[in-house]
């Protein structure tokens, strides 16, 4: 009996050992390849910039525009920053070590892609408020975005690690990584945009989140599990 | 052979390249007759017999080219996410080629689908496109067509080509019920579906009979095509195979 529960202690133990591990080494890495870190930030600015360049820099008409923005802004950056999340394990060969390892991948991959979201999408979110001054969001607004982007977010992550583990045996995935996900993000586009948009117009916003929050909870579930298969054939050619 | 069979026999002699390029060989004249019949009676019932509406007058006839494809754009893709699945369980060689042979055509379908859509649209609402939820659901679901079409032509390998474009429609088609819905609740003006399995279609029999054999004619003609795709798949993936360079010397 104490046999059983101690068996059973040690691998819940090692289980969470083998996430925190994962995240670790996710921080160690990006940490000191800091540019893969800032580019996809400076990428969510310039990409704000351009509209009021390209649209109009009419207060009004901006604050109209500004949810919509700072959402596509945040879905491409996103986007941008998931090439590089098996790559560089692939062509180093640790990504062939966590396969054969016999840790169940689900955790590992569970583990990178939350570690990525939390120095990408965290950090997008964290930035959020900038851009929505920049675009004249009303204040009534910034908690909307700023809820919609913390929970919008990690679903993005998820979601478009599927497209970088479907891609990452080939040399010019990124591509074809937004022509796979794009279409996937447009639930998570639509529902945090309308709960900015309800935010600034004062309507009740929890609706939204609570969708918002469903499909997070279903991303977790069947996302690494997708993410995984997907891995397994990329590495298999 | 004590273990109890589960699975008919045919399943797993549809298994083989060689039984399913010869069972679709002997079926696809017959499903080719019915497509050609029920496409021709159906065009000339429903452009010449069925009543004008009372509102839109003949332009509503295009009906009877948009609503199958709508609808054919639809099941091929549940038909891909099937054979996808049955691909990554069974590892069946064949489910990987009905996938790769599917995508093309429900692509297409969707073109269809939009391309009459709009020219409907013209004179009914006045523009060629709107942001509604129907026309944006087609929409997306055509750029998943095209991501698995790209995926599949990106991947040089054939059995990995298949097995990612598996994975790629099945995520596909969790997503689909979403996208659906999310975009339903974001804009509406499209009317509802002319057919849903639980209640009578709101317009008169004389209408919506020759709408059905065009459906009927359309599975058909998908079911050709797929079938003449999936053969011409099979020689080109066996070609190595003994029994293809016999077939192909005797021609």
């Amino acid at each position: 009996m104490t046999m059983q529960t101690n068996s059973v202690e040690s691998q819940r133990q090692s289980l969470s050992g083998l996430f925190w591990a994962t995240c670790r080494r996710e921080y160690l890495l990006s940490f000191r390849r800091k540019s893969d870190l800032v580019n996809p930030l400076i990428f969510f600015l310039m990409v704000a910039t351009l509209f009021p360049l390209g649209v109009s820099p009419e207060p009004g008409f901006l604050s109209q525009l500004a949810p919509g923005v700072v959402w596509v802004a945040a879905l491409l950056a996103t986007l941008l920053s998931m090439d590089a999340l098996f790559r560089s394990d692939y062509e180093d060969g640790s990504l062939e070590q966590l396969l054969l390892s016999p840790q169940p991948l689900f955790v590992v991959v569970l583990a990178k892609v939350l570690a990525h979201w939390s120095v990408t999408g965290l950090a997008l979110t964290l930035m959020a408020p900038l851009l929505g001054v920049m675009l004249f969001l009303p204040a009534d607004g910034m908690p909307g975005l700023m809820l919609s982007l913390l929970l919008g977010t990690p679903t993005l992550s998820l979601v478009g690690a599927i497209g970088a583990a479907l891609t990452v045996g080939l040399r010019k995935g990124g591509v074809l990584i937004s022509l796979l996900v794009l279409p996937l993000y447009i639930p998570v586009l639509i529902f945090g945009s309308s709960a900015v948009q309800a935010a600034v117009t004062g309507l009740p916003l929890g609706g939204y989140l609570a969708l918002l929050g469903a499909l997070l909870a279903l991303a977790l579930g069947l996302a690494p599990l997708a993410i995984s298969a997907a891995l397994r054939i990329s590495m298999s050619s | 052979m004590a273990e109890k069979k589960w699975m008919p026999r045919w399943f797993y002699q549809l298994a083989s390249p060689r039984w399913c390029y010869q069972i679709t060989g002997k079926l696809l004249p017959w499903f080719a007759l019915v497509a050609g019949l029920s496409l021709i009676g159906g065009t000339l019932w429903a452009l010449m017999f069925a009543p004008a509406d009372y509102q839109q007058g003949n332009s509503f006839r295009i009906i009877y080219l948009h609503v199958p494809a709508a609808i054919l754009a639809q099941s091929a893709y549940m038909l891909m996410a099937v054979a996808g699945a049955i691909a990554l369980i069974w590892k069946m060689k064949v489910a990987d080629m009905v996938l790769k042979s599917a995508a093309p055509i429900g692509a297409s379908m969707a073109v269809l689908a939009l391309a009459t859509g709009a020219i409907w649209g013209k004179p009914t609402w006045g523009s060629w496109w709107v942001w509604d939820a129907r026309l944006t659901s087609m929409l997306i679901l055509f750029f998943l067509y095209l991501g698995v079409m790209a995926l599949n032509s990106a991947i040089e390998n054939e059995s990995t080509a298949a097995q990612a474009s598996a994975v790629l429609s099945l995520v596909g088609v969790v997503n689909i019920p979403i996208i659906k819905y999310s975009v339903e609740w974001w804009n509406t003006l499209h009317q509802p579906a002319t057919f849903k399995l639980t209640e009578k279609p709101a317009m008169p029999a004389e209408m919506w009979v020759p709408l059905l054999v065009m459906v009927v004619g359309f599975y058909c003609l998908f079911a050709v095509s797929l079938m003449m795709r999936l053969r011409n798949e099979i020689v080109w993936r066996e070609r190595r195979t003994g029994w293809v360079r016999e077939l192909l010397s005797k021609q």
